[in-house]
Parts: C-alpha cells; sequence; structure tokens
C-alpha cells in the first residue's frame, strides 16, 4: 500500500468522522437546505471533471471532458443558487408588507403585541 | 510532488475547510446564509485553483480549452436556470437531479481515468483500481437512481410502487453481474468489462428505485445523496486530489445522516424500504374497532369558532397541504388567529413533506417565521396544553394506533394530536395514508372532520373567523 493511499484513506477517513460530528448539529428545520447544501459541496466534482483536460487528448476524451463538465457546472452552479434562494426565506419575523393582517396590530390596539410590532416597525425603520 | 503541485494540494484543503466551516454554520438558521456563503467561497477558490493548473500544465489542447469552457457554460447556464425557476415544492426533484449529474461526473471521471490509463502501455495501478471500480458503480447506480427518482417525484413516472413478475430476480442478477465483473476487472485490464460495469449498474439503479413508494421518497433521496457523496470521494481517490475526497466524505455523511432519521421517523428499516413500498404485500388489516366507529364532521363556521376562541393552536401540516398549495392559505389564517392574541405554532413531522426539513422550507417561502417551526420532540409535550389542533393533510403520523403493538406503523414516532382538547381535521375524504391503514385520531370523540380540499378550507376557514370577529 502506497503512502499517497494511506494519505488518502486518512484523509477520507477523518472527513466522514467530521462529517457526521457537524451534520448532527443540523436542526431539522435546515434539513432541505442541508442537502442541497451538501448537493453544491459535491459540485467540487467539476474540478475533477476540469482535470480530465488536462489529458484529453481524442475524440472519447473530448466527449467524456464535455459531458463531465455540464454535468458537474449544473450541479455547482445550481446548487448554491437555490441553497441561497432558500435560506433567504428563512426569516425570524414574518415580513410585515408581506402580510396585510399584521396591519390591524399595528394600529395598537391590541395591548403588548402591538406595542412590540409597532417598536419592530420602528426599528425596522431606523435600519432602512 | 513539486512545489506548484503542492500549493494547489494545500489550496484544495483550504477550499475543503472553508466546506466544513460552511456546513458548520448550518447549526442554526441564524446563520446558515452565512455558511452557504462561506461554503461557495471555498468553491470559489477550488475552481480559481483548479484553473491555474491546467494552464500552469500547459498540455490542454485548443479543442480541450473549447470542451470545457463550453460544458462548464452550458452546465452552468442550465443549473441556474433550473435554481432560479424551480417551485419549492418541486425541491426534491431538483435535489434528485442534482445527485444524478454529480454521481454521473464522478462516475465519468472514473471511466475517463480507466480508459486512459488502459490505453498506455503498462495498464492500470491495483490500487487505483478499486476506486475507479467504486466509483463506476456508485456513481452509475446514482445517476440512474435519482433519474428515476426525480421523474417519480415530477409524476413523469408513477409514484406507486413499480413492480413487475421477476423484477426483484432482475435487480439482484443485475447486481451480480455488475459486482462480478468489476471484480474480475481487479485482476485482468478490460475495456468491454467496464462497460458492462457501467451498464449493469445503470440497470440496478433503475430497478433499484422503481419499486419504491413516494411515501419513502425521503429516505431514498437522502440515500441517493449519500452515494453522490461517496461516488465524489472515489472520484477524489482516483485522480488523487483531497477536496473532492473531503467533500465526498462530508456529504457521505450528511446524506447517511438524514437516511436514518428519515428511516427512523417512518419506523422502517432501510432494507424494507428498498425491498418494496407499502401496500405491496400482504392485504392490508383493519384496525378492529375503529372501523365501525363514529365520524363526526363540522362545517366551516364551527371550526372557525373553535379556532377564534382557543387561546393556544397548533396547526399540523403534511404533504397534502403542499400537494394542494395551501401553505400561504395557512399562514394567512394562522396570522389572523395571531393577530387576536391566540398562540400559534406549527408540528412538523420529520418525514412531512418529499425529502427532509421539506414542510420547513414550504411554510417558510409562505412567510412562516422560524421560531413557530417546532419539531417533533418539541412540540409533543404543547399538545395537551393546547385548544385546537389542526390537522391539515397528514394522516399516519397522527394516528395513535403506531403505540400500540401489531400493526404497520407500531412504534413509529408520532405527534401527539390525539392530547389536544379539540381536534380539527382537514382532509379531502376518509381515505387511507400510505400504511393504508384506518387512522384511529379521526374515530376520536374530540374530533371533527372537515372534508375539503386544504387550500379551499384555509380560504373558508379565514374567510368565517374574520366574519365572526369583525
Amino acid at each position: 500500500m502506497s503512502t499517497a493511499l494511506v494519505t488518502d484513506l486518512t484523509i477520507f477517513i477523518l472527513a466522514l468522522l467530521v462529517g457526521i460530528e457537524v451534520i448532527g448539529k443540523v436542526p431539522a428545520t435546515l434539513h432541505t437546505p442541508l442537502m442541497s447544501a451538501t448537493n453544491s459541496i459535491h459540485g467540487i466534482v467539476l474540478a475533477g471533471a476540469l482535470l480530465i483536460g488536462l489529458t484529453a487528448h481524442n475524440t472519447v476524451g473530448y466527449i467524456l471532458a464535455f459531458v463531465a463538465a455540464v454535468f458537474a457546472s449544473a450541479n455547482v452552479v445550481g446548487g448554491y443558487v437555490v441553497t441561497e434562494r432558500m435560506l433567504k426565506m428563512f426569516r425570524r419575523k414574518a415580513p410585515e408588507q408581506n402580510s396585510p393582517e399584521m396591519g390591524t396590530a399595528l394600529n395598537g390596539h391590541k395591548g403588548l403585541k402591538g406595542i412590540l410590532s409597532r417598536a419592530d416597525k420602528a426599528r425596522s425603520g431606523d435600519s432602512a | 510532488m513539486s512545489g506548484f503541485e503542492g500549493t494547489i494540494q494545500l489550496v484544495y484543503v483550504l477550499a475543503a475547510a472553508l466546506f466544513v466551516l460552511g456546513l458548520h454554520l448550518m447549526n442554526s438558521p441564524a446563520t446558515a446564509r452565512r455558511g452557504n456563503q462561506v461554503s461557495m467561497t471555498g468553491m470559489v477558490i477550488a475552481g480559481v485553483a483548479t484553473l491555474i493548473l491546467l494552464i500552469h500544465d500547459g498540455t490542454v489542447t485548443t479543442t480541450g480549452w473549447i470542451v470545457l469552457i463550453a460544458g462548464t457554460l452550458i452546465g452552468s447556464a442550465i443549473g441556474l436556470y433550473a435554481a432560479r425557476t424551480v417551485q419549492m415544492t418541486a425541491m426534491p426533484q431538483l435535489v434528485s437531479a442534482f445527485n444524478s449529474v454529480g454521481g454521473g461526473a464522478a462516475a465519468l471521471i472514473a471511466i475517463y481515468d480507466y480508459i486512459n490509463s488502459e490505453s498506455h502501455a503498462g495498464g492500470v495501478l491495483g490500487s487505483t483500481t478499486v476506486f475507479t471500480l467504486l466509483d463506476v458503480l456508485i456513481g452509475s447506480v446514482t445517476f440512474s437512481g435519482s433519474i428515476i427518482a426525480a421523474g417519480k417525484l415530477q409524476g413523469w413516472i408513477g409514484g406507486q410502487p413499480i413492480i413487475f413478475k421477476g423484477s426483484r430476480l432482475l435487480n439482484v442478477a443485475l447486481a451480480v453481474v455488475a459486482v462480478g465483473t468489476a471484480a474480475f476487472m481487479l485482476t485482468t485490464a478490460s475495456l468491454p468489462a467496464l462497460f458492462i460495469v457501467v451498464l449493469a449498474a445503470l440497470g440496478f439503479g433503475v430497478l433499484m428505485v422503481l419499486p419504491i413508494g413516494g411515501a419513502d421518497m425521503p429516505v431514498v433521496i437522502s440515500l441517493l445523496n449519500a452515494f453522490t457523496g461517496t461516488a465524489v470521494a472515489m472520484a477524489g481517490f482516483v485522480i488523487g486530489n483531497w477536496a473532492l475526497i473531503v467533500a465526498g466524505a462530508l456529504v457521505g455523511a450528511s446524506g447517511g445522516i438524514l437516511t436514518k432519521l428519515m428511516a427512523d421517523a417512518m419506523n422502517r428499516s432501510l432494507a424494507n424500504i428498498i425491498v418494496g413500498g407499502f401496500g405491496t404485500g400482504d392485504s392490508v388489516v383493519a384496525v378492529g374497532a375503529a372501523a365501525d366507529a363514529h365520524v363526526r364532521s363540522i362545517a366551516a363556521d364551527d371550526a372557525a369558532i373553535q379556532l377564534a376562541y382557543a387561546s393556544k393552536v397548533i396547526i399540523v401540516p403534511g404533504y397534502g397541504l403542499a400537494a394542494a398549495q395551501a401553505q400561504h392559505g395557512v399562514a394567512e389564517l394562522a396570522t389572523l388567529l395571531e393577530d387576536r392574541g391566540i398562540e400559534v405554532s406549527y408540528a412538523i413531522h420529520p418525514v412531512a413533506g418529499r425529502m427532509p426539513g421539506h414542510m420547513n422550507v414550504l411554510l417558510a417561502e409562505a412567510n412562516v417565521p422560524y421560531p413557530l417551526l417546532k419539531e417533533m420532540d418539541e412540540i409533543n409535550p404543547e399538545f395537551g396544553r393546547s385548544d385546537v389542533a389542526l390537522v391539515i393533510g397528514a394522516n399516519d403520523v397522527t394516528n395513535p394506533a403506531a403505540r400500540r403493538p401489531g400493526n404497520e406503523i407500531s412504534g413509529m414516532p408520532i405527534l401527539d394530536v390525539d392530547q389536544a382538547k379539540s381536534i380539527i381535521v382537514v382532509k379531502r375524504s376518509m381515505g387511507h395514508g400510505y400504511a393504508g391503514l384506518e387512522n384511529e385520531l379521526y374515530f376520536d370523540p374530540k374530533t371533527s372532520m372537515y372534508f375539503a380540499d386544504a387550500k379551499k378550507a384555509m380560504a373558508e376557514l379565514t374567510a368565517a373567523v374574520k366574519t365572526l370577529v369583525g
């Protein structure tokens, strides 16, 4: 067994353990974005696809390189964009402009909730 | 390894470290977006390093450059278009499609490597071959299996388990051929044998997913995700690239964990899911006491009264809600109730939806704040303190029969909906869930059935509550 292989195996096993440790802490709420994020991470296969180009000097090589590059780049670009799109939707509070019903609370006749909502509005107004 | 190559390898390690950091930041919704951006930075760094390596090496032909650039641009455009336009309900299909192309690309890398080294005198190196073969096997199975999974989710292929006479035997035969030929290749370099492995593995992937029913999709997608990761890691072994090895291992770990979580939440073993879906084997036995019991139905006005005068409401969304595109309607009703000072939260079962965490994304899209989305273990003790549990399009995960031994869902973790003071179930008919079992919850004296399509029901309820409270 070569040194390179032992190194590769060590890296693989350690990465697997790190993965188990890190992923185990992700809450269920985020499991879909998580899967999409890991999806984009395996898009690193694009690097491997591009490296085919180093030795591809005939038609078969070119075809394989082309298809692999299409597959891998669709994977990596699509993965990151859709993950970002999903995570943008996760908000701590409902956005006010999109829910007209919140307006009644903002009128201030709902006690504490109304006051809190007004405070929120004031804060978001400041930051805008 | 020259100094230059060593430097590139170190840059790949940096990229891999950023992937880990990015995943770590996903442990909270507040930092998750930053995590994705950190991971993206790692990917850009890895991409640039690869480009520098290609330029520095100087052996890429003009045609080679054209092929690589064209391939990358076309692929990126497809990926970008798909990611921008996909509906959130269609996320499982998209993830499946990305699994498919990721696994496919990994397999192609190994296939190319094999063809390339076989064409040189001396044949293939022993240590590379094991990983090459594993990459080809796993990558091909992932490629075809994920296409079938995406097709089922998209409705191009029937969502029901598809089993034809002798399909299981054929599947076993394909597995034997694929693995057997691969084993043969360990000792003998042979290009035709490689094609046999690819074809048999592709066939196996198709036949592996076809018999799996729609409700088991969360498990299948997770499993194929783990496969893709493993295939990419194997591709990393083949070309000696640490970034691929680390990234593949991370994805493999993630997919593995999610597979286990999903299978546990469905109370089924992985083997059981792969071998065949619910309702395909023995005939379904109805739960005795429930069959002749009485079901109480309710109209919108009465349901609205219950909701409007509650102080704590728990909404239990299931896949039926997403199928009816009712998530925005639910969010509107919930906001209306909250404005009356009613405490509203959502109870999310791990397998609500078509992939892990799917329901959370659908509700997030409908502007439901994530602190209101409660996981099963967190919400279960709260049912006892809630006035109304509003079940929308969820079935098996609310069935109290799971607590008793002796039926299909015995032992399955469920939401304790029956502990609520009253229960309203929105459902189109008395049809069964995927387990083909009567839901005892519907016959509970505290339960009222509101027979309607989820979207229509939400509009009616919202209107009724508005009329009621002015």
